[in-house]
């Protein structure tokens, strides 16, 4: 059974004058990773919003069709019941840092507190995510005081550790280097693989390709494509996606006539070293 | 307009050492890609080159002016800077307003200014939102109303923190032709950058820094050193790394210079 299920979803903001999402229908598999992709403006945040539950708890606007999250209609549940099943983290870390808290572990057990969990278990809890978010060195830090990397692998773990089933992260390496946005990822892929339903927005399409199953397209609001990484890859520059310079390179290579024209673009370091050196 | 760093110390207060001891020139009309890891020190350093820190020892030099010596007020008239969180420079209550609050600082007359708003508007594709209050724009536009602002303000010296973050493949083209009218005017250009293929591409001349120093500078060849790279925590161009993958002599970093490395192996 599908854990987010959408059903022609439709919104607009309040003020705004067109539907930030049309008609959206789409279905996501416990403990798969898929990424949602699209140019700006294209409706990604919105959809995090509505498959968070914040459209429509906490943004105002005009709502057709359906959200379910295991099975709850979202706009029947409480956010504060919905937040136990989906987690959000967002493109900047310092508008999740709750700024309530003096050091980073407290940071993490915050929304154990608000849910009653006894003083044991919350430390083993703590503990656990600290070690597996590699912030154990940086605990008894100030959030304030971590790198940007550091504050967004906070901002992941303060998700983590209220255990949702599903993680909604939106372009959560958009702020950070090279280095912090490889530890990210090599984090999603540790979610994933303790059974965690991942939705992950992303520009860096090198990274959608090796992290992501599937891949979903939005332009102006509508789902525009669905499907494997590659394929859909492989028509980035159709939506607006910044293309890899792999895919780039190869699509130049046949324009020019140095490569025959073939359907699927290298995405990945690894893949394009397979397409230029068979072709080349 | 050229800017001059010479032997630049920084620290916070009661922090730690963010700048130690960098020097360097910046001639008119260079366009610069400041590469490194979070931390490295990028960001303290273009402030100080606008006049918002003030170098705790050194001295930095924007044309004939000290630093020391004149007001951040003064500065906006050299140095245009857009920051990395745009949130951190508007404060108007229109698109328009926000744009034009710079150049009307600089009292020039009402035609000019608005001239001068209606061009950055399009130059940044937003005349369509320019009676719209900033806060009620998506983060990517904002950023673009405060590239706007800098472009109305026609600095002989423009600093990018960070101009990539959150754009699409429209945003990054209509970047590219923003670099290319600043080139030729002859504008200074100075990014702060964690993109490392459009720092390759763009600009002519890259900086590297590292725990507060300057690694490297030069073309896009010096991302060709894995001992830089590893240690300023960088990663090579993705051409660059494709090229040394398929053992090429050559590492181009353009789509250009690799097709034309490829025809030629061909």
């Amino acid at each position: 059974m599908s854990i987010l299920r959408v059903e022609q979803l439709s919104f607009q903001y309040l003020q705004a004058n067109r539907n930030a999402l049309r008609a959206v229908t789409c279905e996501f598999e416990p403990g798969t990773v898929t990424a949602i992709v699209g140019a700006n403006g294209a409706g990604k945040s919105t959809l995090c919003f509505a498959l968070a539950g914040f459209i429509p708890h906490f943004f105002r606007g005009k709502l057709q069709g359906k959200v379910y999250v295991n099975g709850a209609d979202t706009q029947q549940t409480p956010l504060a019941q919905l937040v136990t099943q989906v987690g959000m983290v967002f493109q900047n870390p310092f508008n999740q840092i709750s700024g309530a808290k003096l050091t980073v572990s407290e940071e993490v057990a915050f929304g154990l507190e608000n849910l009653g969990i006894a003083r044991a278990e919350m430390e083993t809890r703590v503990a656990r995510t600290l070690q597996l978010f590699d912030l154990q060195h940086v605990a008894q830090q100030s959030p304030f005081a971590l790198s940007g990397g550091q504050q967004q692998r906070l901002a992941l773990a303060s998700i983590f550790i209220m255990e949702p089933p599903v993680m909604i992260l939106d372009e959560p390496t958009a702020q950070l280097d090279p280095h912090g946005t490889r530890q990210v990822m090599k984090t999603i892929q540790t979610l994933a693989a303790h059974g965690r339903t991942i939705v992950l927005v992303e520009h860096k399409l090198e990274w959608v390709a090796r992290l992501a199953a599937r891949v979903l397209v939005l332009d102006k609001g509508a789902l525009v494509a669905d499907g494997e990484p590659r394929a859909i890859l492989s028509r980035a520059n159709a939506w607006g996606l910044i293309e890899t310079r792999y895919a780039r390179a190869a699509r130049a290579a046949m324009e020019r006539g140095l490569i025959e024209k073939k359907e699927l673009l290298p995405q990945t370091l690894e893949q394009a070293k397979d397409w230029f050196q068979i072709e080349g | 307009m050229d800017i001059q760093v010479s032997e630049l110390y920084f620290t916070f207060r009661g922090g730690s050492e963010v700048l130690r001891g960098i020097s360097f020139e910046i001639r008119a009309g260079s366009r610069i890609a400041l590469l490194g890891q979070n931390g490295a020190g990028k960001t303290t350093l273009v402030k100080h080159l606008n006049g918002l820190l003030k170098p705790t020892r050194g001295d930095v030099r924007i044309g004939d002016w000290n630093t020391r010596e004149h007001s951040i007020a003064q500065f906006a008239r050299r140095v245009g800077f857009v920051f990395q969180n745009p949130d951190d420079q508007l404060f108007k209550t229109s698109v328009a307003a926000e744009v034009a609050f710079g150049p009307t600082n600089l009292k020039l007359d009402a035609a000019e200014i608005s001239r001068r708003v209606g061009r950055a508007l399009e130059v940044c594709a937003l005349q369509e939102v320019r009676d719209a209050h900033p806060y009620d724009l998506a983060s990517w536009q904002r950023r673009w109303v405060a590239i706007a602002s800098v472009v109305a303000m026609q600095t002989p010296i423009v600093i990018l923190d960070e101009p990539t973050t959150g754009q699409d493949a429209f945003g990054l083209a209509r970047l590219a032709e923003l670099l290319d009218e600043w080139k030729r005017a002859g504008v200074t250009v100075i990014a702060v950058t964690h993109d490392i293929d459009f720092a390759a591409e763009q600009f002519p001349e890259l900086m590297v820094m590292a725990q507060g120093q300057v690694l490297a500078r030069g073309d896009a060849e010096i991302l060709n050193e894995p001992a830089l790279t590893e240690r300023a925590a960088l990663d090579a161009p993705q051409l660059m790394q494709l090229a040394r993958a398929l053992g090429w002599q050559r590492a181009p970093v353009t789509v250009d210079a690799f097709c034309a490395e490829l025809a030629a192996k061909k």
